[in-house]
This record gives structure tokens, C-alpha cells and sequence, in this order.
């Protein structure tokens, strides 16, 4: 189960709405490489793993992924708060608009809305491991990218606390990672899946 | 920053340490410098969150204490600034 918390992770306090960044921004609320395809990849994944500090990372991840949904979403909010009809129609905020007002909905920058095609739950552990390493690596992209975009400092500040926490997501996942190689074959990592098969040979 | 702001930033300061000795617990149990460190600010957080609840109000519903008001709904969300 989960409790919610009245709190942010990290603050987010924008004092000019631009609803130009909100429209980058939002690939990292409903998009490819956001944190709602990272908390439901995450939270999907760790019912069948096989070892325990595995199933507690995916969870724990999991769960701070849901505070990150919140952290964009707030600055979402704050991009799109008291904007004048001329202002949504020249920053091209007009499209999302039409259909959501400045209602928080998931959609990628391009407008493509949210989709699980966007994560796998492989139920191998290897397999999701590694997808995990990739989707951390892709997010880091994307913000250095918003980065590039972006000149707000307030934006910048609360942007590159996630940043950063792609980067410790990803070195725990490495860690997950020679966890599980630690105990299978080490002449052949991939002799057997340790989700699924029984009496997968320990470590020779 | 009023004391309410304070106090808040504190907890915050808190919980991003503990979460941060979370992620790390995981793939390293049995590390007793990082338990260690755990326990030091956990005892830290149970302080300010009931200082918390005390002088503002809950984080949580179940810390809503007053017998007169559900303070719950009372505070800011926290995506308003």
C-alpha cells in the first residue's frame, strides 16, 4: 500500500508561468522516457524477482518515480498558472489546450498520449535490469535536453535535482544488476531465468 | 522563511537523506555505517514531524490530531506556492 505525503521531494517554486517550457517539459510527466513509465516499469517488474534487495529497490524506486510524476506535474502547474489568452495562443500552448485547458494530463511534447507501450515487464531479471539501466540513462538525456532549453532558473533548479537522481537510480540498478550475476553461472549468466525456472543452478 | 516554511524544509532535508540511505540499504544490507547514519535521521525526522504536527498541522491524514477540525484539507497543497 502507499500514504501520501503533503509535501514535494524537492521544491518547486516557478514565479514566471512560460507556457512554451511547459510544453518540452510535459515529455517528462507522459512521454517515452518520463517518470510515469518509470514508476509503473518499476512497480510492474518487482512482483516476480527472484532476490529480495531486488524486489525492495524496485519497489523503493518505484515509489520515489511517483514523487517525480508530482515534482513535473507542479511544475507544470506553476508554467501554465494565470496565462492570458494571448499568451496560450502565442507559445503554441494552444493545442494541449483545447482538449485539457491547463489541466495536468499525460502526453509526450509531440502530443502523443501516454502509453504503456513505453515500458516492458520482461519477468526476467537480467532482461528488466537492463531496460531499467537504459530508461535512466534516457531520462538523464531528456533533462539534459530540457536543460539545453531551458534558461528559468527555478526551472533549472528543480529540473536538475531529477536529473540527478537518474544518475543514482541508475548506479543502484548497476548494483541490482552484479547482485544477481553474483549468484547465477558465471560462465553462462543466461543458462537459466531465476524468475521462472526451477532449481536454476547457483553460482559454479 | 517563516518557521512553518522552516520546519517543513527541514523535514524535506531529513527524507531525501533517509530515502537516499534507502536506495543504498538495498544492494548494501548490511552496511553498518549507512545503518548507522539511518537511525540518526530517522530519530531526527520523528522529532520534526511531530514538531510539526504539533505547531502546522499533519503531512499525513492520520496525523491530524485536532479533535475540533479536520486540518487535512486546511493547509496548501503542495504544488501551490
Amino acid at each position: 500500500m502507499w500514504q501520501y505525503e503533503k509535501k514535494l521531494q524537492y521544491p518547486v517554486k516557478i514565479k514566471t508561468p512560460n507556457a512554451k517550457l511547459a510544453k518540452v517539459i510535459i515529455s517528462q510527466l507522459g512521454g517515452p522516457d518520463g517518470e510515469l513509465s518509470a514508476s509503473l516499469r518499476y512497480l510492474n517488474q518487482r512482483y516476480v524477482m527472484p532476490y529480495s534487495e531486488v524486489k525492495g529497490l524496485l519497489t523503493d524506486i518505484g515509489t520515489e518515480e511517483l514523487a517525480h510524476v508530482e515534482m513535473i506535474s507542479a511544475i507544470l502547474y506553476q508554467l501554465t498558472k494565470d496565462l492570458t489568452i494571448d499568451e496560450i495562443k502565442e507559445s503554441g500552448f494552444d493545442t494541449y489546450f483545447v482538449d485539457h485547458t491547463t489541466g495536468i494530463y499525460p502526453v509526450a511534447a509531440s502530443g502523443a498520449p501516454f502509453t504503456a507501450t513505453y515500458f516492458q515487464s520482461k519477468g526476467d531479471i537480467i532482461t528488466d535490469l537492463h531496460e531499467n539501466l537504459a530508461a535512466e540513462q534516457k531520462a538523464r538525456t531528456t533533462y539534459d535536453n530540457i536543460l539545453r532549453l531551458a534558461d528559468d532558473p527555478d526551472v533549472r533548479d528543480s529540473i536538475k535535482f531529477l536529473r540527478q537522481r537518474e544518475i543514482v537510480h541508475y548506479q543502484r540498478f548497476g548494483e541490482a544488476l552484479r547482485l544477481t550475476t553474483d549468484r547465477l553461472n558465471s560462465r553462462n549468466f543466461y543458462a537459466c531465468n531465476p524468475a521462472f525456472d526451477k532449481n536454476c543452478p547457483k553460482k559454479r | 522563511m517563516n518557521p512553518q516554511s522552516l520546519l517543513m524544509k527541514k523535514i524535506m532535508q531529513y527524507d531525501f537523506t533517509l530515502k537516499e540511505l534507502n536506495l543504498y540499504l538495498d544492494t548494501h544490507p548490511n552496511c553498518r555505517r549507512a545503518l548507522a547514519m539511518f537511525q540518526k535521521f530517522r530519530k531526527l525526522r520523528e522529532d520534526a514531524v511531530r514538531e510539526y504536527n504539533e505547531k502546522f498541522g499533519p503531512i499525513t491524514p492520520e496525523q491530524n490530531i485536532n479533535a475540533q477540525r479536520w486540518q487535512w484539507v486546511d493547509a496548501p497543497f503542495p504544488w501551490e506556492v
